[in-house]
């Protein structure tokens, strides 16, 4: 039963690094470009979150009605006044860039909020759970589950079924023959960041619900977000929250065995799945 | 000739140091079909490429309808009313037939051509809008992306090598459909490897060689000498 319970709360924590993988995915799928300041746009959410919530009272998660579209505008931002610039055929000066981006943020995190550790205050929400079964289930997994199907739900329907997404598929597809098609390629990339950094607030504030965080997590937010993205096969979202799921359950039964197995745990079979399908699980099928 | 739609004036291509046009003179006029002839890195794809803003010019060296375009970005320039058919049709792999066209109307000009125009002129495209573009064949692909093309409402049409890669018998098919989208007032320009086809369609060609225009003639006069001489440079 323990290890079942194991299992269950790590499938729960695998919503959690779905999202943290989701707008990687995003990003990568439709301009390849590999965000590594991406943990670091968690974190800062995360103080997004906690300036709002300090500010006006309100509950961390009615925060998001603020704090998701400020991130959605940063990324549009971002993307068009930075990014851009950056993309081309060579893909080192964005990974040397976002680089850059993820030393300042997590310098200017420090400046603003010190490096004491923070956490969102969710009241009742953090402690509260559910008994199903034998397992006793908290509600804030279980909501950040239901999320992480939710968003990744709601980023496949845009993919596959509107303008925008279609317009995500033609760039990624062909940039040239896209802008032909009267698709300016940097407005789409713009819209694009902003949706992925939608998605990333709402996995800042779901972290910093969950756990304390202070500006130098964002790294290892980072590497989880990556291990979910490769395990579950680039450019497949359900397969993201598969590879999350796989993560979270690698880390679980870790931690139970010994609970500074953790982490390693995760790496692991990280490692084992790459060196066995080294597409991931669930690659794209190229047309 | 009519009122020219298109006219480039001194116009010069590079890349990187390689220079790959050299001040060409071209006036497409107003529903006229121009073919564009010339052998294998003559300039044909590259103009294709700088008439649309895919390559960047110097200014002043196109114009289209009076206005300066030289400058702009290939969507701007696609929502002037000016659309291509790619060389090699490169369909977007991960749409399907129905997305591909969808993605033509992108640029939001109305006019005669929808869904419903391009599959009465192409049945089998609405027998397959479902599929993966990839699995058409080459014929049925080249369809994808004419009506890709026609789905912009353009006003000037640039077909890129449209038989190229394509089985004679599908070529004739899509040579006989031809008139009927030209036909509804738009001027084209057809860049084509096969003379004969090129001369039939066309009221004036072009011959490109080296970057450079080396005959520009009425296409029901103009002679295979003068063709040769032009394709070839030989005296």
């Amino acid at each position: 039963m323990e290890w079942l319970n194991a299992i269950v709360q790590g499938t729960l924590l695998g919503g959690l690094y779905a999202l943290f993988a989701a707008g990687l995915s995003l990003i990568f799928g439709v301009m390849r470009l590999v965000n590594i300041a991406h943990g670091d746009l968690i974190v800062l959410a995360a103080y997004l979150g906690l300036t709002v919530t300090t500010a006006t009272g309100m509950h961390p998660m009615a925060a998001l009605v603020i704090v998701v579209p400020a991130m959605a505008l940063i990324g549009y931002a971002l993307q068009r006044g930075l990014l851009n610039q950056t993309l081309g055929d060579d893909i080192l000066p964005p990974l040397l860039v976002t680089f850059g981006l993820s030393v300042i943020i997590q310098n200017g995190l420090l400046e603003v909020y010190t490096a004491d550790p923070q956490t969102l205050n969710a009241g009742a929400l953090e402690t509260a759970s559910v008994a199903i079964g034998g397992a006793t289930l908290g509600k804030l997994p279980l909501l950040t589950f239901g999320i992480a199907i939710a968003v990744i739900w709601g980023l496949q329907w845009t993919f596959y079924h509107t303008a925008l997404g279609r317009a995500f598929r033609a760039v990624s597809d062909n940039q040239d023959i896209a802008q032909l098609m009267g698709l300016n390629r940097r407005h789409i990339f713009g819209l694009a960041m902003a949706l992925a950094l939608g998605v990333t607030a709402i996995a800042g504030i779901l972290l910093g619900i969950r756990t304390s965080f202070d500006p130098s997590i964002g790294g290892g937010r980072l590497i989880f977000g990556f291990e979910a993205v490769i395990i579950g096969g680039l450019g497949n979202l359900w397969g993201t929250l598969i590879g999350g799921v796989i993560l979270g359950v690698a880390q679980t039964i870790g931690a139970k065995i010994d609970p500074g197995w953790q982490v390693l745990a995760g790496h692991i079979a990280f490692l084992v799945i790459l060196a066995v399908r080294p597409n991931g699980l669930f690659p794209r099928v190229s047309g | 000739m009519p009122d020219p739609i298109l006219q480039t004036r001194g116009l010069n291509a590079h890349y990187g140091d390689f220079q790959a046009l050299y001040d060409v003179e071209l006036d497409v006029g107003e529903g006229e079909v121009l073919a564009i002839i010339g052998a294998n890195g003559a300039g044909k794809t590259t103009l294709m490429r700088s008439i649309t803003g895919l390559l960047t010019n110097g200014p002043d060296q196109i114009h289209y309808r009076g206005q300066e375009i030289s400058r702009l970005r290939a969507d701007e320039v696609a929502e002037l009313g000016l659309a291509m058919v790619p060389e090699g049709r490169q369909l977007f792999p991960s749409l399907s037939v129905k997305e591909n066209l969808m993605i033509g109307a992108q640029v939001g000009r109305s006019g005669p051509w929808d869904l419903k125009a391009v599959y009465d002129l192409f049945p089998i495209l609405e027998e397959r809008k479902d599929q993966a573009s990839t699995s058409l064949s080459g014929g049925q692909q080249q369809m994808v992306a004419i009506g890709r093309a026609l789905m912009a409402n353009p006003d000037l049409i640039l077909f890129d090598e449209i038989s190229l890669g394509l089985a004679p018998i599908i070529i004739k098919d899509i040579y006989e459909a031809l008139p009927g989208i030209i036909g509804k007032g738009m001027s084209a320009i057809i860049v084509e490897q096969d003379i004969t086809k090129a001369l039939s369609v066309s009221s004036r060609v072009y011959c490109l060689q080296e970057g450079r225009v080396s005959l520009e003639s009425a296409s029901d006069t103009v002679s295979r000498e003068d063709i040769s001489r032009a394709y070839f440079g030989i005296e």
